[in-house]
Formats: structure tokens, C-alpha cells, sequence
């Protein structure tokens, strides 16, 4: 925890615009080869199971929300839901990352109800509720933060993935997601579920309308908190993915006076670049020097950048993603089997291996 | 030049470096030196006249044998339909049916595109077609649409082209660009040595005859490109020799313009295998780009490595992005993930991110205005 040679945020703003993209990776490969001398790179195989896509956040970087009325608009049955773990476990699955939109006919009735039957009838880490979920949960039932976190995890939650951070500086989070949590309750979610011993990552969606200043807040307020809990056990970044999303038409143009998306000057909303996404993956790797694991993002980014990103800082391989959604709605499809991702990593020089939730490795290949 | 020069040794050690950072620094200095910030691309299409071939190598899954299910061949009034309206740059290239009184083509849409320079025509070496068939081609496109170049035909079907006509490599070649060929693309090269070659495509001629024809073209002036396939069954010393030998001959003609490696698609092709890493993609455009002292440019064949991979290139030596390629047929019959075409403000896009400077070009690297 004590690196003399840790960034200050002035620091990390300065190397994340003007340094050499092969120079900081070279700082981040080795920052990454200190931490994982093994030359392992780490994967789980788990499943996304969204239960609802009726959310009443809207935001207008999400092509996956529906309003209660479309047609499109769907609740999972329980037995659906249920099918879709049985699955999950037949292929080894260990984990399930459940996530849905704010549903308001949802209570925590229903979500309690929901974790005790999946933890009756299997055995499986359930990586749930991104924190404006439970920011809502806690908000329609007048309960604490603390309380909702506490009654999910005693229902069977385990550990809580990090989703809905976007970009943890409110400016931003004013124009792309009005309508969700600001940055100070993401913090707030995360930081009461490490007190109470839950794990959960961390995540970043970059690419939009920021500029370097935002990327580098949101790294920071991750790392503070983080020294204060080691609560998290992965940051993920990843990219806008403007297809289908109201934020690339809404803004097309011109973006907001603030934003220059960092590498300068477009007046369009075009998807980060390779170049952009490994200046984001290694300034991360650099600056969060507390963070252990830092993951590759295959679902945004496909298998070939992927890899060149294990050399850019990262050292998972995140999940085989059984089913995927959110994503996809977008009309980004790579679709990618779990022994296309062992391959992969083995064609990029590392040994691949299959870990639980909490980065433990279940077995290699 | 000499004595600075990357020797066969010192060109492995590149292929097995683990310092990626190094390497790409040293080929994006060779890059800068040569084409300073510079990054080209030319607006084409590829027009594939059949994929009929007698070839069948091992490692395409683009041609067929006649009379096979999904076996096609192009009358040469389909070619002219299909290059007509990119031509013209019109916005809608799928609306009017070319009609040869409008021959020529003088109404450019202005909200379009932009005008078609160059169309890359290569194909499978089909049974029945005569050599006229080949050299009518040319000449029809030519009669149309007088200001397009011409890149076309492989080494291996100028090499048919001269059996099958029964006359000689030069006679042959002469014989195609007086009808109009401007340049010839690569492609064919696979990896030069022999056992790989037998193992890979026994069917086709061999890396001696593939580059004797290209001597020959070169010496008739006619400019041509290179190319590479990688991450097959070949290692790091095959493609140092198959480098070597393109330095030689470039060395003696000066006749090639670009080389290009291709990455290998494995879906659908007899000898499977994966796809090559990232990682390897952007090692083999450095090392290649360190290696090929006498070429002037790299190109980074976004069809084959993705738009992701080949922007990245930028940064490890490549300084050509080839195309807007539209129907790209070849790559994606073998599982390619890229798109079938890019716009040209999606290529300027991906250069200027890369923090270069980006230049249409024409068939001979000369800028143009668009």
C-alpha cells in the first residue's frame, strides 16, 4: 500500500494525456509482471442473467432499457431464471452475475425471495446488483444502505459487481445518466458492502463525453476508497458502445463544452479506438496501485485486442459470458466460446486458468 | 545501407523478442523516417470474378470446384455493374442500373462517397476461361471508366494465365497492361518455403515462380505489392527466410510498393487452427517493417487484422491502411470479424486517433484530393 512511487492526480492526468502509448504500457506491463510474476492469466466462467430490462433510469448511453409498456419489455420468469443457473452449473459454471433494470414493480421482497431459492437448490457464487440497484431497493423500502446490503447478503448475495459507475465525476454522469445514483452514493454502496466483508469490483465506462481530468477523478476516487477498505477486487474498464444508445444521437453533434474525449477535438461520438482503450486500460493499471487485478474487456473489445491488451496491463480475462445482453443490444457481437478464450490467451504467452469470484484459481489449462 | 542491415540471426531474435515496447518503438522510428506521420488509404473495392479455382489450397475457404454448391463466376457486364456506382461516388450505391449510354460517367453525386480510385480484382484459376477472357476484362473496365486503376491479378494467375495461353511470362504480362493492368497485388506469396508451401498449397506454383513473376512484371514496370500469410503452420524462420527473399528481389527491381502480412483465418479451411494473437499481428508489421529496409510502405490489412488491430499497427510500423475495400469476399468466407467495407471518414477517424496524419492516396501512392 505504500508506493513512493504512487500518482498524484495532477501526475496521472499528465501521463495520461501526453505520455507515449508504448511507454506507458511498457509501465503497465511491468507494473503487471511485479504483481503476477506467474505469467497466468485468469478467466471464470460464469453466466449474466438480467433478470428485468424495464428500467426507469433511462440512460442515454444503455440501448438495453425497455419503458413497462414496450413491447420489448420483459420481467424473467423464476423458473426461467432458475433453468438458466441449472445450466450455468452443467457447464462449470461458478458464478452468475445477476443485474436488471430498476423495475419498480421489484421490492426487496422479491430479490430476497429470489436468493434464497437459487442458494436452496445450488451450489454458486451469485455476483449481484450493481449499486444503483440497491440504491433503489434500499430508497423504495426506507431502509439504510447498510440494512439492504445486510438483508441481500444474509438472503444469499455474495458478492456485488461493479457496475454503474460509468464515469464517477457528476458532470458527466449529468449528461449521460440523469437520472442514476451520482458518484458520491456509488461510493457510499460499495464502501458499506466492504465493511460488511462482500467483495465487489470495480468498473469504468469510458468514451463518451469525458475528458482526461474525468477518467483520472473517477481512478482516484476508486483508489481512495479502496485504501480505506480493499473492499475491490478488479477494476474493469470498457468502452461506450454508442450503437442503438440515445447519447450518440442526442449528441451528434456537438458534445459538451467540457469534453474533448481526451485524445482531442472530434466533434462526433465515435466508439473509443484500440488506441484509446489501452491508454485507459494502462493508466489504470499505473495508477490504481492497490487494485490487484486488473481485467481485459473481450466483450467490447473482441479477442484480438484483448490479448494485446495482457500486455497493456491487464491480467484476467474476465468472464466466458455463457449469455450476455447488455451488450449485445447495442449490436456488438463477438461471440466467443470458452475454449476460444483459453486459446487465446495461450496464442498471447500466458497460461491460462479457471478462477472462483475471489480470483482463486480453480484449475488450469 | 549495407552492413546497417537486419541479418538473417538478428531478424529472428526480433520474431522471438519478448519486448514488444522495444520492437514497436524501432519500426514506428523506421516508419517516421520513411512516411513521417504520414498514414495512407485509397478508396477501392475488390471485385472477385469467380471463385472457381483448380487450386484448392489447404488453407482457403473462399474457392470452390465448378459444378460445387456455392460456386460463382462474374460475366464481365456484372463487374461493370458492380464498380459503376462506386465510380460515380453516389451516396446510394445500390440504386440505378448502370447503362452503357451513360458510359463514362460524368454525374458524380456530391453527397457521396467520394470517386472510386483503384479496383482490386483477383480470383480463383478457373478451368475454362481463355486468357482473352482475362485481358477483355481489363480492357471493358478500362472503356468505361477510363480514370480507374487497375490492380489486379495475383503471380499465381498471371503464371495460369501464361500456361493456359501458351505464350510467356513477359508476353503475358505485356499483354495485360497494355490492356489497362496498372499495378498487381501480392497475394499468392503464402510463406515461400517448400515444405510449408507443399503442406499448405501443393496445387500452387512455388515461391521461385512467384517471385520470378513478380522480377518479370517489375522489369516491365509494372509495380506490385507484397505479401506474407502468417500464423499457420510456419514458424519465425520461415518468415524470416520469406523476408529475406522479398528484400533481395526489392533490392534488384525496386518494383514492389507495399508489403502486406496477412494473418491466417482459420474457419472453414482444411488445415484449421486458430487465429493468430494480437500480439503476433502487431510483432510480425514491426519485425517486418525493420526488415524490409528497401520498401516504402506497410500496409496494415484492416480486413485481416480487424480495425482495432490495424490502428494499433500505426504505432508498430505500418503506415498504410490499404482500403475502403467494399465486398471483401475472400478473408470473410474464412470467419474474418471485420466489416466488408470501411468509409472513408472511418479510416481518417482511426489514423487521426493514432495521432497521424492521414492521406488518400492513388494506386501509386501518389496524394490525392478528395
Amino acid at each position: 500500500m505504500n508506493n513512493p512511487n504512487r500518482l498524484t492526480k495532477k501526475e496521472g492526468v499528465e501521463l495520461f494525456k501526453k505520455a507515449d502509448l508504448l511507454e506507458l504500457g511498457r509501465m503497465a506491463d511491468e507494473i503487471r509482471k511485479e504483481l503476477h510474476p506467474e505469467g497466468i492469466v485468469t478467466f471464470i466462467v460464469d453466466r449474466n442473467i438480467n433478470y428485468t430490462n424495464i428500467c426507469i433510469n433511462k440512460c442515454l448511453f444503455c440501448a438495453f432499457w425497455r419503458n413497462e409498456n414496450d413491447p420489448e419489455a420483459y420481467l424473467l420468469e423464476k423458473d426461467d431464471l432458475l433453468k438458466k443457473i441449472e445450466e450455468t452449473v452443467q457447464l462449470e459454471g461458478t458464478q452468475i452475475l445477476l443485474q436488471g433494470g430498476l423495475n419498480p414493480r421489484l421490492n426487496i421482497g422479491y430479490f430476497i425471495n429470489l436468493l434464497k431459492e437459487i442458494k436452496n437448490r445450488f451450489d454458486i457464487n451469485i455476483h449481484g446488483f450493481s449499486p444503483p440497484e440497491i440504491y433503489y431497493m434500499a430508497d423504495r423500502s426506507d431502509l439504510t444502505i447498510r440494512e439492504t446490503l445486510q438483508l441481500l447478503k444474509d438472503a444469499g448475495l455474495d458478492s456485488i459487481p461493479g457496475g454503474g459507475a460509468e464515469i464517477l465525476s457528476d458532470r458527466v454522469r449529468e449528461i449521460i445518466s440523469p437520472r442514476k445514483i451520482k458518484s458520491d452514493k456509488w461510493l457510499k454502496v460499495m464502501e458499506e458492502a466492504h465493511r460488511l466483508g462482500m467483495k465487489t469490483t470495480a468498473t469504468m465506462m469510458f468514451g463518451s463525453v469525458e475528458n482526461s481530468e474525468d477518467i483520472i477523478e473517477h481512478l482516484n476516487a476508486i483508489r481512495t476508497l479502496q485504501d480505506n477498505t480493499g473492499g475491490f477486487t478488479a477494476f474493469i474498464p470498457w468502452s461506450f458502445q454508442p450503437g442503438n444508445t440515445e447519447l450518440a444521437k442526442s449528441l451528434n453533434p456537438p458534445l459538451p463544452p467540457f469534453s474533448k474525449r481526451w485524445s482531442g477535438g472530434i466533434t462526433k461520438l465515435y466508439p473509443a479506438t484500440a488506441v484509446e482503450y489501452l491508454r485507459v486500460l494502462a493508466i489504470s493499471r499505473v495508477y490504481l496501485d492497490n487494485i490487484n487485478n486488473i481485467q481485459a474487456s473481450w466483450v467490447t473489445q473482441g479477442l484480438k485486442l484483448a490479448q494485446v491488451a495482457l500486455r497493456f496491463g491487464a491480467n484476467d480475462f474476465g468472464s466466458t459470458m455463457i449469455e450476455e445482453n447488455v451488450v449485445a443490444s447495442t449490436g456488438i457481437h463477438y461471440r466467443v466460446s470458452k475454449e476460444d478464450i483459453i486459446k487465446a490467451i495461450k496464442n498471447a504467452g500466458f497460461r491460462p486458468a479457471q478462477r472462483n469470484t475471489y480470483y482463486k484459481i480453480i484449475r488450469y489449462f | 545501407m549495407a552492413g546497417e542491415r537486419v541479418s538473417k540471426d538478428e531478424a529472428l531474435e526480433l520474431f522471438e523478442t519478448d519486448d514488444i515496447f522495444s520492437l514497436g518503438t524501432l519500426a514506428l522510428h523506421v516508419a517516421v523516417k520513411k512516411n513521417g506521420k504520414k498514414v495512407f488509404f485509397i478508396r477501392n473495392r475488390h471485385i472477385n470474378p469467380t471463385n472457381i479455382c483448380i487450386n484448392r489450397c489447404r488453407f482457403c475457404a473462399f474457392s470452390r470446384s465448378k459444378g460445387e454448391e456455392g460456386a460463382f463466376e462474374l460475366t464481365i457486364d456484372e463487374i461493370i455493374q458492380k464498380i459503376h456506382p462506386y465510380y460515380l461516388g453516389l451516396s446510394n450505391p445500390l440504386t440505378p442500373p448502370y447503362s452503357p449510354l451513360t458510359k463514362g460517367g460524368r454525374e458524380r453525386d456530391k453527397g457521396g462517397q467520394g470517386r472510386l480510385r483503384e479496383v482490386h480484382i483477383v480470383g480463383g484459376l478457373h478451368p475454362d476461361w481463355p486468357f482473352e477472357y482475362y485481358l477483355n476484362m481489363l480492357s471493358v473496365i478500362k472503356e468505361h471508366f477510363p480514370e480507374l486503376h487497375i490492380k489486379a491479378f495475383t503471380a499465381v494467375e498471371v503464371d495460369y494465365m501464361s500456361k493456359i495461353s501458351g505464350i510467356s511470362l513477359e508476353e503475358t504480362l505485356l499483354a495485360l497492361k497494355r490492356r489497362g493492368l496498372d499495378t498487381m497485388p501480392g497475394g499468392g506469396a503464402e510463406i515461400f518455403n517448400s515444405d510449408i508451401r507443399s503442406r499448405l498449397c501443393p496445387e500452387k506454383i512455388s515461391g521461385e515462380r512467384w517471385l520470378e513473376v513478380m522480377e518479370t512484371a517489375h522489369r516491365l514496370g509494372i509495380k506490385t505489392n507484397a505479401t506474407m500469410l502468417y500464423g499457420h503452420i510456419e514458424n519465425y524462420e520461415h518468415r524470416v527466410d520469406h523476408l529475406l527473399k522479398l528484400r533481395e528481389l526489392q533490392d534488384m527491381t525496386g518494383g514492389f510498393q507495399s508489403f502486406i502480412p496477412l494473418s491466417y483465418h482459420p474457419k472453414g479451411t482444411e488445415i484449421g487452427g486458430s487465429y493468430s494473437s494480437g500480439i503476433d499481428d502487431l510483432k510480425t508489421i514491426s519485425v517486418s517493417r525493420i526488415i524490409l529496409d528497401n520498401f516504402d510502405h506497410i500496409t496494415a490489412y484492416w480486413i485481416m487484422l480487424g480495425e482495432k488491430i490495424s490502428q494499433l499497427s500505426l504505432l508498430f510500423g505500418a503506415d498504410d491502411l490499404s482500403g475502403t475495400v467494399i465486398e471483401e469476399k475472400i478473408t470473410h468466407s474464412a470467419g474474418a470479424l471485420s466489416a466488408e467495407s470501411m468509409t472513408p471518414e472511418g479510416l481518417t477517424h482511426l489514423i487521426r486517433m493514432a495521432g497521424k496524419i492521414p492521406v488518400e492516396r492513388d494506386c501509386f501512392y501518389r496524394e490525392v484530393k478528395s
